[in-house]
């Protein structure tokens, strides 16, 4: 980190004129639709004219070869990167620059390719950290203790053992997050991304580095993340088998260009996905 | 304005360049090193005052002024060995904070040794170089500082030949952009390390005899980082050109403001306005002018 | 958040007992006994390096923002105390030792604005800005001293509802409150949640923002919070230690002190700050006592100060190098073997 600098959070999102509903209400029940994103860096581009559509309650992976632009999309989709082109629609509303500090309030989480966990933290905090945008109380309630910051607290505090539970993580809350084996740790982040709820998540590569039975394993908490709040997931993965089962559609990139997108069956029979992608394997 | 003020803006300003160079010079010795090894070596004013006061002590023993800058350019080459060797290789990937932390200690022991070994007293360092101003189309300019930014010049192009036609410099240049693909191809970094920060020793050398010969050799020579980093942050931690150009501009508007804005509030405003100014231009530009915009990998 | 208890045997009262103790030595014993000298030496710097620590230990240790300024803030909080004594005499001291804080805090959050664009050195450069920007202030306007004419003044006598406390042990009972008032307080703040959001800042701030932490506010709020506390440090020092109030003890070599404090002690923890500061105060006077029975009491006191230079610049390095969780991790290390 050569003294690195923040980026601009650039031009104010667009809203529609038409929406008049609050952020989070639009954002219920949401689906995610992107539209004609494009992305350069500095002459390479990195995302030609991607639209994609997902719908509520769907699991969509992303898969392409290294470099294809898949991480790309998602750090645009987290206002990480800014879109040179094209539209993000969410739950009602649409932005040409998605505003990351934002994000969790609109009902979006993710988490990232190489793991982005506070190593400072415990397990608890760590997770309870995604909580942290609904926080009301401020320094002096925490540290009087006042009313407000105790009921919070523990709520979600309860909040913080249910995912934990969910993702059999209770026997671990105490420990530094920091001491956890890697596969722990790519738990972890999706508890921290799952805490509040979300109505999208994003998941950049959740498997990478992990064995076949802790695949599995992620598989079904994110499969059953899904299935009891009807959120929508947007997967990149590079097991083709985890994704094959894992996900209702399939979009594959290539050189930052979508080429196929449709349900594991068509995509895996599709020519120029075997050609440019499947094929090798 | 009228054309007496207007040949004293252009003195203040030309003024203010030469001295902007001797700021790029520190600055320099300062890029030499974050560049190859993410290191913002805040010990760099240390290693000019050990510099200067190791030359003016030998020289004040009788040493001829070639046999003292040798020894003293070998003494700095060992002191950039032996601070690679016992600082930062036990440190290697650690964060750059706490490299930079170790380095601002690296300053609090260079600048004891050096007035433990040599003393405290405030040396006169004569480079033989006239004090005398000579006149230009009506406009004084100091001798010194146009012989001394001659010099700065030339040391700058032959750093910038090295990194660019010189194996080691190519080495250099290599484990600036990619410390990983670097080592894959069988580079050396620890040689590469020690060569860069032996470098950084001999420039600051260079900095150490032309700033010591303008403020006498002191303490106070230490301080002339302080000097290098509104340069450093406004032209960019990783830039030798970057450094050169906010050197200039810093020197200039730091004189134009002392002499045309200082009155104001009552003078003294050199200790802050260089920082006042890369602030200013950071908030616009976060990479300074011509930093690397790097782009986040998330 | 804790979950499961560390150790159930430890009931609230065998875990406060050492502190308690503490507490009661300083508060109690320390003015029944110890010597003025041991007062005025070493424990009115200790307390007052240690509050500066502490607060310097939020924004560097805890959030991750590295200030070279913090001696500036020292100098406002010190001048504004005194103006604020000195010129609406009906203040109660506490009152104006908290406005000065405020007024700290007010000057910190102005030079806390550029954390919200840059980071790593160039935040730490440009927090350099403050201080050479604050120390010129001070000298070059002589309404902040009063017009004095060696820009050094005598600090106002020192009195909380009508009981004097300009005596040795007055003064040492007055730094001891607000150190341990402020210390309270920062310990509740560490552990709460808001606590959690600096470490994440730290840790992670791009991740921190994208899930939701609220990074910006939390900066700002951090380099006003941390000002404040380094700034009634400021006015502790100036009143209860030092007797004088003037901008040149606030210098750069300040603001590195106080960072070495930090880093000696141990990044974000409460007690490495009173460990570091310790240290630093107690290290110089066992030097000059030491080459005093060694070379006869002529030891120069400019070689001392060198010879406390080099020492520092190293302990500093060590500690990097070895132990950069500081004096905190060994004193854990050795009450773990004690307590086993």
């Amino acid at each position: 980190m050569p003294g690195a600098v923040l980026r601009r959070t650039g031009p104010a999102y667009l809203v529609d004129k038409t929406d008049t509903v609050s952020p989070r209400l639009a954002a219920v029940g949401a689906g995610v639709v992107l539209d004609g994103i494009s992305l350069s860096f500095g002459g390479i581009r990195a995302l030609t004219d991607v639209s994609l559509d997902v719908a509520p309650g769907e699991i969509r992976a992303v898969i392409g070869p290294n470099g294809a632009g898949k991480s790309s999309l998602i750090n645009v989709l987290s206002g990480l990167y800014q879109a040179s082109a094209g539209r993000v629609r969410f739950g009602g509303r649409v932005f040409s620059a998605v505003p990351p500090q934002e994000l969790a309030a609109l009902g979006v989480a993710r988490t990232f390719q190489n793991l982005a966990l506070f190593p400072g933290l415990s397990v608890a905090d760590n997770i309870a950290a995604g909580l942290s945008f609904r926080r009301l109380s401020g320094i002096w309630g925490n540290v009087f203790s006042l009313p407000l910051a105790r009921q919070e607290r523990a709520a979600h505090q309860d909040q913080v053992r249910e995912v934990a539970d969910r993702l059999h993580l209770t026997a671990d809350l105490d420990r530094l997050v920091a001491t956890l084996p890697y596969g722990l740790q790519k738990r972890v982040e999706l508890a921290r991304a799952l805490v509040a709820a979300p109505r999208l998540l994003l998941l950049d590569e959740p498997m990478a580095g992990m064995t076949a039975t802790e695949k599995a394993e992620m598989a079904g908490f994110v499969r059953a993340a899904r299935d009891r709040s009807g959120l929508s997931v947007i997967l990149i993965e590079h097991d083709i088998g985890v994704v094959m089962g894992l996900s209702d559609h399939v979009a594959v990139l290539d050189h930052g260009v979508k080429i196929a997108d449709g349900t594991p069956d068509q995509v895996r029979r599709d020519p120029e996905v075997i050609r440019a992608y499947l094929g090798a394997a | 304005m009228d054309w007496f003020a207007f040949l004293f803006f252009i003195e203040v300003t030309i003024g203010g360049l030469l001295s902007g160079v001797m700021y790029a010079l520190v600055a320099i010795g300062f890029v030499l090193i974050y560049k190859t090894s993410g290191v913002l070596n805040f010990a760099q004013g240390a290693m000019v005052l050990f510099a200067a006061l190791t030359f003016v002590s030998l020289t004040e023993q009788g040493l001829p002024f070639l046999a003292a800058l040798a020894i003293t350019a070998a003494v700095m080459a060992l002191l950039g060995l032996t601070i690679e060797r016992a600082v930062l290789r036990p440190l290697a990937n650690r964060s750059p904070m706490t490299l930079f932390m170790a380095t601002l200690g690296l300053a609090y022991v260079i600048e004891g040794a050096a007035q433990l070994i040599w003393g405290t007293a405030v040396h006169r360092l004569d480079l033989g170089i006239s004090n005398e101003p000579f006149i230009l189309g009506g406009i004084f300019i100091s001798t010194f500082d146009l012989i001394a930014a001659l010099i700065a010049g030339v040391m700058v192009a032959a750093l910038t030949a090295f990194f660019r036609f010189t194996r080691t410099g190519l080495a250099f240049r290599a484990v600036a952009d990619d410390q990983f693909a670097a080592l894959a191809v069988g580079l050396r970094l620890d040689r590469i390390w020690a060569a860069v920060w032996t470098a950084a020793g001999v420039v600051a050398l260079v900095a150490g005899l032309l700033w010591g010969a303008r403020l006498g050799v002191q303490f106070a020579l230490s301080l002339v980082v302080l000097k290098a980093l509104p340069v450093l942050v406004l032209g960019g931690f990783d830039s030798v050109l970057g450094a050169i150009v906010a050197g200039l501009l810093i020197g200039a508007t730091e004189k134009l403001a002392e002499v045309y804005i200082g009155p104001v509030f009552g003078g003294g405003i050199e200790g802050w306005f260089a920082y006042a100014v890369a602030l200013i231009v950071l908030l616009v530009r976060p990479t300074g002018l011509f930093g690397q915009k790097l782009v986040e990998r998330y | 958040m804790t979950f499961v208890a560390d150790n159930p045997l430890a009931t609230p009262l065998t875990r406060h007992l050492p502190l308690a103790a503490g507490l009661l030595l300083a508060f109690v014993a320390v003015p029944a006994f110890a010597s003025d000298y041991v007062i005025e030496a070493i424990l009115l710097p200790f307390l007052a390096l240690s509050l500066a620590g502490l607060g310097l230990n939020l924004l560097t240790g805890y959030t991750g923002q590295v200030s070279l300024g913090s001696a500036a803030f020292m100098a406002v909080g010190a001048f504004a105390a005194f103006n604020l004594e000195h010129r609406i005499d009906w203040l109660p001291l506490p009152v104006s030792i908290l406005l000065a804080g405020l007024t700290a805090a007010a000057v910190g959050l102005v030079f806390g604005l550029p954390s919200l664009r840059l980071r790593g050195f160039y935040l730490a450069v440009s927090t350099l800005a403050a201080q050479f920007f604050v120390q010129w202030a001070l000298t070059k306007f002589g309404w902040f001293s009063n017009y004095s004419a060696s820009g050094i003044i005598s600090a106002p006598s020192l009195h909380v509802f009508g009981i004097s406390l300009d005596g040795t042990a007055g003064r040492y009972l007055f730094a001891l409150s607000t150190t341990a008032l402020i210390t309270l307080f920062v310990h509740r703040l560490v552990i709460s949640p808001i606590g959690a959001n600096l470490i994440a800042v730290r840790d992670n701030e791009t991740a921190a923002r994208v899930i939701g932490v609220p990074v910006l506010r939390t900066k700002l709020a951090v380099f006003a919070l941390s000002s404040a506390i380094i700034g009634i440090a400021g006015a502790i020092w100036a009143f209860a230690y030092l007797r004088t109030v003037e901008p040149a003890g606030f210098n750069l070599d300040r603001s590195f002190q106080i960072l070495f404090i930090v880093i000696i002690g141990g990044l974000a923890t409460v007690r490495g700050a009173f460990l570091g500061a310790a240290l630093i105060v107690i290290f110089p006077l066992l030097l000059s006592r030491f080459t005093g029975l060694a070379f006869d009491g002529v030891a120069d006191a400019g070689v001392l100060k060198l010879i406390e230079r080099i020492f520092f610049g190293a302990v500093i390095i060590a500690f990097l190098i070895a132990e950069p969780n500081g004096l905190s991790a060994i004193l854990s290390r050795i009450t773990r073997r004690f307590t086993r």
